[in-house]
């Protein structure tokens, strides 16, 4: 498959500012959904969510809206934008995720985040205080849960467990692929590269130096952990883009969504926040040429993520993006990537792969070890 | 020789201004006063209101544009601050504020600073104890006795009429002698560094 392509999505409900109107929440979620069923139909290989219990943002239940997304298609990957390992009961992220894994036959993974917004933790008897604590608790009882029958625990978060067992266990016994994900916390890095698992820039709000400084640091503990060489540990990034034939259309027809976004708006100009982070909007071509600099400074990477759908941009012109995404710009971003990887990068994992590669660890321990190669 | 850097960082809004006049005179004095100690000095001026827009979307934003992370590794690497507020309201400027917001609240533990600030009359002199010397407590900055204010009649006073005037050049000495004997005795700063890993993962996962 060689590296991932796809969509991520906050699920803001945000107001169109050239109109003033809003979608209702539920004309939101049914265009998120609708978004993931053009993911899949233009040839993207991810849909991403995002988990917020806050207005504006409707995705509060990932694994409900991913699991009728399973239904509808057929080879999308499904993943989530964050989960928060913070406030969710870890036990419950591991039923919940195993059960949709079951459901989508293996077409899912996660991203794991802390959340940002204060007053979220309160409301699930947390502090944001212990973000990282949080994180790192959680994770290590989520990841026994989902590798070990009966489980006993004992920590600082949450009431302990006797003999407790998960379920469903996971498909094949092979847990979802997680994605730690992180802006600024070099401890996150630390923790994706402990675990060998992947980790995800959000690469979005902030300067590219953040993302490289740490990309750079999860892949030198990638290494030291064991896992493999620094240039194998598995990366995602996102990116933010925004498409018209011609370059000026764009940008005059995202300018209003942009002054008025959240986060960003009614701060620096579009010209300003697009020289300082990696938003572009212009041209599909424009959009490849920045999209292929990524690797300049994170190095050859397993998954690239578009957010296309926020800041009240009506749903008929985020399907326009999906069609230009799928048409234009990811057939060639596959190609030019692919040719241009270093030998020895795998491949973004995915069940099957992960299932092939827990069989080969099983049959040949003291064997050669596999040279899989992609599949 | 010693080697030390300041930074002078003066937040008038008019040029040219009254404030960055002030800054100035103390950022020559001090730099005389080192200079006296045996140190030799390198002196950085950030002009906050070269920096404004970038800082109004670095609080929006979370993040300074390029030239404002110049301004900001010129502030927290220095070893010694001279910092000139205009008096807004009995209390420092509105951006002269908002330049502070945007650093680490760690970022000036333990630095020298010389407090000074400029205004329309002498009777706001006292907002340099009242407001601005607390923001700096409150930064874990060391703050030198001596704080410097400068009103309209400081720079009036005429050749013959040194009293006004004189007064102004006696603070200005004293509190860069002041300022200088700390930045002297500082070890070189070197600001922490934000993504660098400070504990390893069996230590995280003891401590939770």
């Amino acid at each position: 498959m060689g590296m991932q392509f796809g969509i991520f999505t906050v699920g803001d409900v945000t107001p169109d500012p050239t109109n003033g109107t809003a979608p209702s929440e539920h004309e939101r979620i049914k265009a998120m959904t609708t978004i993931a069923l053009k993911a899949e139909e233009v040839g993207l290989d991810v849909f991403a969510t995002g988990e917020h219990h806050n207005p504006p943002f409707v995705p509060s239940s990932p694994t409900t809206m991913l699991g009728w997304i399973a239904a509808k298609t057929s080879k999308l990957l499904l993943s989530t934008a964050t989960t928060l390992i913070t406030t969710n009961d870890p036990v419950k992220i591991a039923e919940d995720y195993a059960m949709l894994q079951h459901l989508a036959d293996g077409r899912v993974d996660l991203m794991l985040g802390r959340g940002n917004t204060g007053p979220v933790y309160p409301w699930f008897g947390q502090d944001i205080r212990n973000g990282i604590a949080l994180a790192i608790e959680n994770y290590s009882l989520l990841h026994r849960l989902w590798r070990e029958d009966v489980v006993d625990w004992k920590g600082k978060f949450r009431t302990p467990l006797q003999a407790f067992t998960s379920t469903p266990a996971p498909l094949d016994g092979v847990p979802p692929f997680v994605w730690h994900g992180s802006i600024r916390s070099p401890e996150i890095a630390e923790q994706a590269a402990y675990y060998g698992d992947g980790f995800f820039a959000n690469h979005i709000f902030w300067p590219k130096e953040h993302t490289q400084r740490m990309v750079g640091l999860y892949r030198q503990r990638f290494e030291h952990y064991g896992h493999g060489s620094a240039d194998q540990a598995i990366v995602g990034l996102g990116g933010q883009v925004f498409m018209r034939k011609n370059s000026q259309d764009a940008v005059k027809e995202f300018r209003p969504y942009f002054d008025n976004a959240p986060v960003y708006g009614h701060g620096p100009s579009l010209e300003e926040f697009s020289a300082e982070t990696p938003l572009t909007v212009g041209s599909p071509q424009q959009v490849i040429d920045r999209t292929l600099g990524f690797r300049e400074y994170v190095g050859d990477y397993q998954r690239q993520l578009f957010l296309v759908d926020h800041a009240g941009l009506p749903l008929k012109t985020v399907l326009e993006q999906l069609d230009m995404l799928g048409e234009e710009v990811v057939p060639v971003l596959r190609k030019e990537f692919a040719a241009i990887r270093k030998p020895g990068v795998p491949d973004a994992p995915t069940h099957a792969s992960l299932v092939e590669a827990a069989a080969a660890k099983n049959s040949t321990v003291e064997a050669v070890p596999a040279g899989k190669d992609g599949q | 020789m010693k080697q030390r850097t300041l930074a002078v960082v003066s937040a008038g809004l008019s040029q040219p201004s009254s404030t960055r006049l002030l800054a100035d005179r103390l950022a020559a004095a001090t730099r005389g006063e080192l200079e006296r100690l045996g140190v030799s000095v390198d002196t950085n001026f950030v002009e906050v209101r070269d920096h404004a827009h970038d800082i109004m979307n670095n609080l929006l934003t979370g993040f300074p544009s390029a030239a404002l992370r110049q301004a900001i590794d010129a502030v927290t690497n220095a070893d010694g601050l001279i910092v000139v507020t205009p008096i807004f309201n009995a209390s420092y400027s509105g951006l002269f504020k908002s330049f502070f917001d945007v650093l680490d609240d760690s970022a000036l533990v333990g630095r020298p600073v010389l407090l000074a600030a400029t205004g329309g009359s002498a009777r706001h002199s006292l907002a340099l104890e009242h407001a601005v010397r607390p923001m700096f407590s409150y930064l874990r900055a060391l703050s030198v006795p001596t704080s410097v204010y400068a009103a309209p009649e400081d720079w009036a006073g005429a050749p013959g009429d040194a009293q006004a005037s004189g007064a102004l050049a006696d603070r200005i000495r004293r509190a860069a002698a002041e300022l200088a004997e700390l930045v002297e005795r500082h070890e070189p700063t070197k600001a922490a560094d934000p993504f660098a890993l400070t504990t390893t993962f069996e230590e995280l996962l003891g401590g939770s």
